[in-house]
This record gives C-alpha cells, sequence and structure tokens, in this order.
C-alpha cells in the first residue's frame, strides 16, 4: 500500500494525433517501467484498431514509480481513456478516478474539438490541468499561439506549459515534476469500508474477465469477497495487482491507488462501468454517484454476404459481446436480407470498429443497413414507442407525433471552409448555436439531428474541408420533427432493408438521389425494373433501369459444349449468392452504398 | 428406343491445328510451326478414322467439317486421302456436306479445285473485314481484293461458300457497320456468319484488354445496336439468322453445325478436337490432348492415355441440349429436353419468361424470340436446373 501524498492520478487529454500515445510511451520508458528491449509504439494500445486508428476504445492504465527530486519516490496512475465522444460515458468515469490531466495540444495544430470535449470533461471532474505543448521542436510549431489560444478557448492558464517534443523526449523530465508538484495527491480513508470504482474491463481469454479498479476508500487484498453494488454480483478475488503496463500481482491495495482484480467473473456484462465495488461482509453506505447504464444511440442490422454465414456470425457477435457491454444485439430477420442482427451502439465509431472487428478477427463479410438512431413514437393511445428500426414503424394513423434526438456538434475549420461547413450543417437541418474565431480557425456549434450525421456527415465533412475540420458531439435530446418513414420499392417490391426515415421536406431530393445511386448500383436484368421511393402510399421519385440488350456467346459450336455450359452453370450458382428480391438481384454493396449522398 | 443422338444426326469435325500466324483475337487452337511433315500428319488423321469408325460401325454419316487453325493449308491430297478413308469407314448421306474453313488469300484460292476433287463441297471463308485498316488491326494477313478475287475462285468450285465477319470491332460506328455489311450482303452469298468481336482471356486483344490498352471497342448498348443492325439487313436480304451468328438463305444453314445445335453425335479428330459420341448408349464427352506433336504421337504410338471418354450425366445432357439448341431460332423440344434429363422444364420459368417476350412456346417447341436471343445467356441461366 503507497502513501496516499505519494500518488499522482492522471489522465491524458489530446486530440488524435497529438501525441497522447508518444507521450505515455515516453514517460513509461523514462521512468524504467518497461525494458528498453520490450518498448513498442502505443504500448497501452492492445488492439490492432486502436493501433491503427490511432484512438483508445478501452481504458488503460499503467503505475509508475518515480523518485521525483525533492528526494520522495511516487506512484504515478496513467489512465488512458477512450478519447472518443461515442464512448463519453466511459471517459467520464475514468476521469472521475483520476484528479488531475495533462492537456496534450500539437503546437503546430492548436486546440481541435476533441481536444475541447475531452478538456471539458476534464473539467468537470475538478480535475488540475496541466497544459502541455507537444511537438515544440518541428520548424511549424507555434507554441505563442497555441499557448493564446488554450487561454481564449478552454479558458485555463496557459502561462506554465510544459514545452515538449513526446517524440524526441525534450520536456519529458518536466512534466514528471509538473505531475508530482502541480498536481494533487488522492484522498482516502484507509479504515473505512471498501469503496472503489469499476473503471473498465475486459476480457481475457486465460483469465476471464479483468476489472481495471480505483480504490476510493478501504483496502481490498486477494481472497476477499467483494460485491458489485449495481449488480449484485459477489465474487471473491482470484488475483489482484497493477499494470507495469504488463500484469503484476500485489497483495493489497489501498485508498488512492488503481490497479486491477479478476474474480472468476465470466461475462463482461455483469461488470458495468461504474459501479462500485465494495466487500460482502462489511459494505459502504453509499455507492459511488453518476453510475449510469450504457445506452445505445445508433443501430444497424448487420447481416452476412453469405446467408450459410449466419451461424459464424452469431458466435461471432456473442464473443465480441463478452468484452463490450455497450453493444447489443437482436435477431432480426430482414425480407430482402435473410437472418442477421439488429444491432445498438454508442456511436458511429463503436459501429465501425465492431464491424471492422467482425470482419477483420472474424473473417465474415457483412452487409451493413443504413446506421438509425432511437425515434420515440407519441402514439394517439399515449404510449410512447422507441423506433429502432425503420423497418417496424407502425401505421401513421396510430401516431400522434415522432420525436427524434438531436446532438450539439462542435465542428473546428480553417476559415475558407467555414461557407461549406455552414451549408453542410444547413442542409442536414442544423441551427446554428454559436460561431466564434480563434485566429483563422472558426468554431462553430450547430444544433443537429442524430439522423442528419449518423450516415455519412462526418465523411462530407472531412470531404469539403479537405480533411481539416474536426468534430465532435454530444447528445442533447430529442425535439418533435415532421419525419417519415421512406420506403423504396424495386421492381414495384417494398425492400425492407432500405427503408430509412427522413424528414419530410428532404424526402424528395434524399428519395431521388437514392433511386438515381440504386440504378447505378442494380445490375442490369432481363427486364426493365422501376426504382420508386415512396411516403406511405405515395411514389415521390422514380427511376428506371432498362433491361439489359444483349448478353449471347457469340461462338458456340462442338469444342466450346462443355466449357460454356460449365460456365453457364456457375453463373447460375453465382446468382444463388446474390440477394434476390423478388425477381431482381441486388449486390450486397448496394445496401450501404444506395444511402451515402453527394450533396 | 432410338438414341437421341439421332435427332441430330452425325457428323465428323477434323481439326488441323496449324496457322501462318496467330491473330490476336482466336483463341482457338492453332499453332504456328516451321515446317509440317503432312505425311506424318495425314496417317495419324487416318489411324484416328479407322479407331473412330470401329466404335461407331454403320451410322450414317452427314457431314465432315475441316477446321482449325487454318486448314486451307492442307495438302489437297491429304484432304483427298481423309475423305476417301471415311467413305470407306461409313455410309455416307446422299447429302453428305464437306465444309473446310479457307483463308481467303490468293495462294490458298490456287488448292481451291484440289479440295473440290478430295469432295469438299462447302467452303467457309474468314473475311473479317471489309477494309484492309481493319484486316490488318485484327491481324489478318490477306487484303480486301485479295478476298473478293478468293470468293469468286471459291464460287467456281464450291457449291456452297460462306463467308465470315467480325463487328465491335475497335472505333467501329453503328453505320460504318451497316454499310460494310451491305457490301457483304450485295455478294449474293447465300450463308454468312457474322460475330460481335469477343475479347477472350489468353488471346493478344484479351491482355491489351487488361491493361487497358484496347482502345476504342463500341459499349455495350453500341454493340447491341449492331447486333439488332445485322438482324435487320440479313432478314432484309433473305437471309434471317437460323442461329445466333449465323444467316442462310432457307436450305443453305451449315448442316455441319445443325449437328452441334441438335445436340446430335460428332466425332472429333485432331488436337485438342472434342466429340460427343452415343456408345454403348451412353453419351459419352471425348476430348484429345491439345499440343499438336503430343497428340501426333500419341496417335503414333497408340498410346491414348491423354485422350479422355467421359459419360456425361443426363442432366448436363439436357442443359447442353437446351444451351445448343436455344441457339437456333427453332429453338428445342420440350419432351426431348425432358427424356434426356428426366426432368421437364420448370413452367413457372417458362411462364416469366414468357410474360417477358423472351421465349415462345409453339407446342412441343420452345424457341427464343429474336429479343430472347441477345440476351440468350441470362435466358438459359434461368431455364437451368439449380444445381
Amino acid at each position: 500500500m503507497t502513501d496516499l501524498k505519494n500518488i499522482r492520478n492522471f489522465s491524458i487529454v489530446a486530440h488524435i494525433d497529438h501525441g497522447k500515445s508518444t507521450l505515455a510511451d515516453r514517460l513509461i520508458q523514462m521512468t524504467g517501467t518497461v525494458a528498453e528491449r520490450d518498448m513498442k509504439a502505443q504500448l497501452l494500445d492492445a488492439m490492432d484498431i486502436e493501433r491503427e486508428r490511432g484512438i483508445t476504445i478501452k481504458a488503460n492504465t499503467v503505475r509508475i514509480d518515480y523518485p521525483a527530486k525533492d528526494g520522495q519516490h511516487y506512484v504515478l496512475n496513467l489512465i488512458d481513456t477512450p478519447g472518443h465522444v461515442d464512448f463519453g460515458y466511459e471517459v467520464s468515469r475514468s476521469m472521475q478516478a483520476v484528479e488531475g490531466s495533462l492537456l496534450v495540444v500539437d503546437a503546430t495544430q492548436g486546440v481541435e474539438a476533441q481536444t475541447l470535449a475531452n478538456v471539458y470533461q476534464a473539467i468537470e471532474a475538478d480535475h488540475e490541468i496541466v497544459p502541455v505543448l507537444n511537438k515544440i521542436d518541428l520548424p511549424a510549431a507555434d507554441v505563442d499561439r497555441v499557448a493564446e489560444q488554450i487561454e481564449d478557448v478552454i479558458g485555463i492558464d496557459a502561462t506554465d506549459a510544459v514545452q515538449i517534443s513526446a517524440k524526441t523526449g525534450i520536456g519529458i523530465p518536466d512534466v514528471l515534476e509538473a505531475i508530482v508538484t502541480r498536481l494533487p495527491a488522492p484522498e482516502g480513508d484507509t479504515e473505512a469500508p471498501l469503496k472503489a470504482m469499476l473503471v473498465d474491463s475486459y476480457y481475457d481469454a486465460y483469465l476471464g474477465v479483468v476489472v481495471i479498479i480505483r480504490v476510493i476508500d478501504g483496502k481490498i487484498r486477494k481472497g476477499d469477497r467483494i460485491r458489485m453494488m449495481k449488480t449484485g454480483g459477489t465474487y471473491p478475488i482470484d488475483r489482484l495487482g497493477v499494470f507495469r503496463p504488463k500484469m503484476e500481482n500485489i497483495d493489497e491495495l489501498g485508498p488512492g491507488e488503481i490497479g486491477f482484480i479478476t474474480a472468476s467473473i465470466k461475462q463482461v456484462r455483469d461488470t458495468r462501468v461504474g459501479d462500485t465495488i465494495t466487500h460482502e461482509r462489511k459494505p459502504c453506505a453509499e455507492p459511488l454517484p453518476g453510475f449510469k447504464p450504457s445506452q445505445p444511440v445508433v443501430f444497424c442490422g448487420l447481416f452476412p454476404v453469405d446467408s450459410a454465414e449466419f451461424e459464424n456470425l452469431r458466435d461471432a457477435i456473442e464473443k465480441l459481446a463478452l468484452n463490450d457491454a455497450s453493444f447489443s444485439y437482436e435477431m432480426e430477420t430482414s425480407a430482402a436480407l435473410g437472418f442477421g442482427f439488429r444491432c445498438g451502439f454508442l456511436g458511429l465509431l463503436h459501429l465501425e470498429v465492431i464491424r471492422d472487428r467482425l470482419e477483420r478477427e472474424y473473417d465474415i463479410d457483412l452487409i451493413t443497413t443504413a446506421p438509425s438512431v432511437i425515434y420515440h413514437l407519441h402514439m394517439k393511445d399515449g404510449t410512447t414507442v422507441e423506433l429502432h428500426n425503420p423497418a417496424d414503424m407502425p401505421d401513421l394513423t396510430y401516431v400522434d407525433h415522432i420525436e427524434e434526438p438531436r446532438i450539439k456538434a462542435t465542428i473546428l475549420v480553417p476559415d475558407e471552409y467555414l461557407g461549406d461547413v455552414l451549408k453542410l450543417c444547413q442542409d442536414r437541418r442544423g441551427v446554428q448555436l454559436d460561431l466564434t474565431y480563434a485566429g483563422n480557425r472558426a468554431m462553430v456549434v450547430y444544433d443537429l439531428p442524430l439522423n442528419e450525421v449518423v450516415f455519412d456527415f462526418y465523411d462530407r465533412l472531412k470531404s469539403v474541408t479537405k480533411g481539416y475540420a474536426s468534430f465532435d458531439y454530444q447528445m442533447i435530446g430529442y425535439q418533435q420533427d415532421f419525419l417519415v418513414k421512406m420506403q423504396i420499392l424495386v421492381n414495384d417490391e417494398p425492400v425492407d432493408a432500405l427503408s430509412v426515415m427522413v424528414h419530410r421536406d428532404r424526402a424528395e431530393a434524399r428519395g431521388r438521389a437514392m433511386c438515381e445511386k440504386l440504378k447505378e448500383l442494380i445490375p442490369r436484368h432481363m427486364f426493365k425494373i422501376p426504382i420508386q421511393a415512396a411516403i406511405g402510399g405515395r411514389v415521390i421519385a422514380r427511376e428506371t433501369l432498362a433491361a439489359m440488350r444483349k448478353d449471347v456467346t457469340a461462338k458456340c459450336y462442338g469444342g466450346d459444349a462443355t466449357r460454356k455450359r460449365k460456365l453457364l452453370e456457375k453463373q447460375k450458382a453465382g446468382k444463388k449468392k446474390m440477394r434476390q428480391f423478388g425477381k431482381v438481384e441486388i449486390p450486397q454493396s448496394a445496401f450501404i452504398n444506395a444511402l451515402k449522398m453527394d450533396d | 428406343m432410338t438414341e437421341d443422338w439421332r435427332n441430330g444426326g452425325f457428323g465428323l469435325y477434323i481439326h488441323w491445328p496449324f496457322c501462318q500466324a496467330k491473330c490476336p483475337y482466336c483463341d482457338f487452337n492453332s499453332h504456328v510451326a516451321a515446317t509440317i511433315d503432312q505425311s506424318r500428319w495425314q496417317a495419324a488423321y487416318l489411324s484416328e478414322i479407322r479407331r473412330l469408325a470401329a466404335l461407331t460401325p454403320g451410322r450414317v454419316l452427314n457431314s465432315v467439317f475441316f477446321g482449325g487453325g487454318t486448314p486451307s493449308l492442307m495438302d489437297p491430297d491429304v484432304v483427298h486421302a481423309i475423305m476417301d478413308e471415311i467413305r470407306a469407314c461409313w455410309p455416307t448421306a446422299n447429302d453428305l456436306e464437306t465444309t473446310l474453313e479457307a483463308n481467303p488469300s490468293s495462294v490458298e484460292a490456287g488448292r481451291f479445285r484440289g479440295y473440290a476433287q478430295a469432295g469438299v463441297n462447302r467452303v467457309s471463308m474468314g473475311f473479317q473485314a471489309l477494309n484492309n485498316d481493319d484486316l490488318r488491326r485484327l491481324g489478318r494477313l490477306h487484303t480486301v481484293e485479295e478476298a473478293f478475287a478468293a470468293y469468286d475462285t471459291a464460287r467456281a468450285h464450291f457449291d456452297r461458300v460462306s463467308f465470315d465477319l467480325i463487328y465491335a470491332r475497335q472505333d467501329q460506328t453503328p453505320d460504318a457497320w451497316r454499310a460494310e455489311l451491305s457490301t457483304a450482303l450485295s455478294m449474293g452469298i447465300d450463308h454468312l456468319s457474322a460475330y460481335q468481336l469477343t475479347i477472350e482471356a489468353g488471346t493478344a486483344f484479351g491482355d491489351r484488354y487488361d491493361r487497358g490498352k484496347l482502345r476504342g471497342l463500341p459499349d455495350d448498348d453500341t454493340a447491341a445496336d449492331m447486333y439488332f443492325i445485322t438482324q435487320e439487313l440479313c432478314e432484309r436480304a433473305g437471309l434471317p439468322a437460323y442461329e445466333v451468328s449465323n444467316h442462310a438463305k432457307h436450305g443453305a444453314e451449315s448442316k455441319h453445325n445443325l449437328i452441334y445445335w441438335r445436340y446430335g453425335d460428332y466425332g472429333g479428330i485432331g488436337p485438342g478436337a472434342h466429340g460427343r459420341l452415343t456408345l454403348n448408349g451412353t453419351r459419352m464427352a471425348t476430348e484429345t490432348p491439345l499440343f499438336p506433336t503430343k497428340w501426333l504421337e500419341m496417335v503414333e504410338n497408340s498410346a491414348f492415355s491423354d485422350f479422355k471418354t467421359i459419360a456425361i450425366e443426363p442432366t448436363e445432357q439436357a442443359a447442353e441440349y437446351l444451351m445448343m439448341g436455344l441457339r437456333k431460332s427453332t429453338g428445342i423440344s420440350q419432351n426431348r429436353f425432358a427424356s434426356i434429363g428426366g426432368a421437364p422444364l420448370k413452367t413457372n420459368v417458362i411462364n416469366d419468361l414468357r410474360d417477358l417476350d423472351l421465349i415462345a412456346l409453339d407446342q412441343d417447341r420452345l424457341r427464343a424470340t429474336p429479343k430472347g436471343i441477345a440476351v440468350l445467356n441470362a435466358v438459359i441461366r434461368e431455364l437451368l436446373p439449380d444445381g
């Protein structure tokens, strides 16, 4: 057990690519926590996807021993928090588990939208914040301007910002000293009943569920029987330890300390982020405040391209869900796509990460249907129904009004692209809340319907700003609007997987765009195919895919019989794998590409 | 019960695998050789004819076809010896058709008299195009002027003369094709094969196409236009299509090719030749080694290890009958399809295709409409039983 005054717990707040992981690596390396030969870039990002995308999905912790200039030995606990708003609640819990933050800003880039979102979380958690200017060795670094921006935009004092280059190691000792001297020590009562926060958890094939905890009060030892206060589960502790960043067993954790436990917990689902862990026999009186079960906000259907792969997809989804309690799924059948799953995600990034992992780690080709948000249907009989899937939309005569979720989006953009960004936001039914300048960058804040953002807003934003905009959002609640279900009919048959909820005023444009896209995406058939968008029974857009005019082998004589027959039989077998809808075969790619708009 | 092949007749295909040059669009089994020992080849062909005759004794032979390669490079004496052997081996039909594929060059025209004396009564000439620039692009060694002269010579020696044209060539417009085809039809021909240029894998054009270097090919819609122009002009000239790419005056159809499309029996002789032979009541697919010298040596040594004879499943036979038969304007017999494969065509599919005006029924006959023939591959894929 470490003396409270010699503990410092902190997180690092940064925008993607501003150097958070490199700084973490450098702190670990410079304190000798990891032997030189074991160093690899981005030690804390365990998953391939985390490393590739430069984002953190699960919280990681590392315990660093640091002999400070005052002659004392300190224990520094770094929690590497998830860096994306999709994981906002998880971020907030990680933030609650530490007392201070390093705010890392790239001195060549300045403050970005994500920096803001995360730093506000840190401020909300009452953190002491130490600004760190990174990449000062680069010619493009503008330390004074960026420091000023931190003060203007974020409103914290940047005069004592630590100037570093995480890449070359410049300034790292100053960061370590700043952590010890400028961040507060944790508080806690060794003698009180055990109270610890469940910061995050993950599934390990050998150990079962590994739970990351922060002890607030009391002591926890191997063999203790613990209780999860929200989920009610009780477990004997098998292992207790800390990350350096490899797991290292220890006998006891006391107040202010961060470490892990394993306790024969089978599913990540049994461990809820933010839950309070206490002793079964002598529990604490009150659980920690702020616990929220995670709520998916974006839904989509995942179907195997090859319907024979359904069982493999089920296995894969079940395995993934073991390690991700925030991801929900239930079986779904679609007339167009057969058996699949309706899945709920914390946000778009979460959706992409899960889909990538299914395709990559489990080698399953997937069809992803249009992402949808949760609509609140206020029925005429006074009840409220949550609509996760446009295909389930009830008859309008029973619906009084519909509410949709809205977000507050913060976008930072160089001013030459501001016009395009404003147009994009207006086109997506946005309401401008704020527009300010910080140097030559504009910060725009928009109130936007989430359903206009879930699909390709971020792609469009990147494309109109040539990648220079940064974007972040938070949910702000529900609002009534004139929403309708738009169906797509291919050859006069509705294709449920292509149904979308749209605002009535946007329906014609959306419908036209989808019909035009589908006309390109569906191959010609032996007959002409009408492609229509309709609201209720009314067609609002129509395209016609002309019939195939010629598909015949020019030469077929005696020597060709075997080969040509085999070719036709093979083509026939290939057709069976396509998704047949009525008499029309729709290629997999059409389901997602039909929704991409080039506005 | 009568064996099914009798509905289509019996023919003999003889493959001569050599060419003076390889055409860039051609994916046939053809080779360029510096010297060819024609007497050695003659002996091998005769030996194969005798072997085949022993398997099919007493059958009436309806047709012989010399294909290639370029069979007009064969010495007329070799053709003569082969024809003598054939007549000695099988009873031949009174109207035996003997076709030889010929290049329309002056050198080859010089051999026409000899071929006629050997018994060849029909030639099929590889014109391919009626302008010299395009002939060069297609890798052809003859000129238009030579082709016309060779055609006149052929008319003097053979009862029936046909020629081939290729359309949808690089930079060809529908109007240019219309003009070219009109010229061809004004020559008083009674048979014409008009093929859409098909880019085949493994050919020089195929390689160029894959590298994006084969420019100016008409797009699919333009090629379809050219196909329909072909139908229209040939029909008007009294040469309606009796098969996808073949047009003839009534009675001038190629008897030999009709054996394939009627799913009759045919023996395949020569390197890489395929056959369909009903032996002891079972329809077999036969295939010989592709490479000329290998085939030659194996025949000479009576070592037939690489000569394949494989029984064709009834459902596969039915699929072949369907695929070949629907190419003809007269289509197929539904009863015959059912009796070959053991199951009839599916009524719901037939009805769907009829609704789309892609096929038509006339009692037992089922045929593709002109619109249906243009998309025949799709029609066949629909009609094929699920595998």
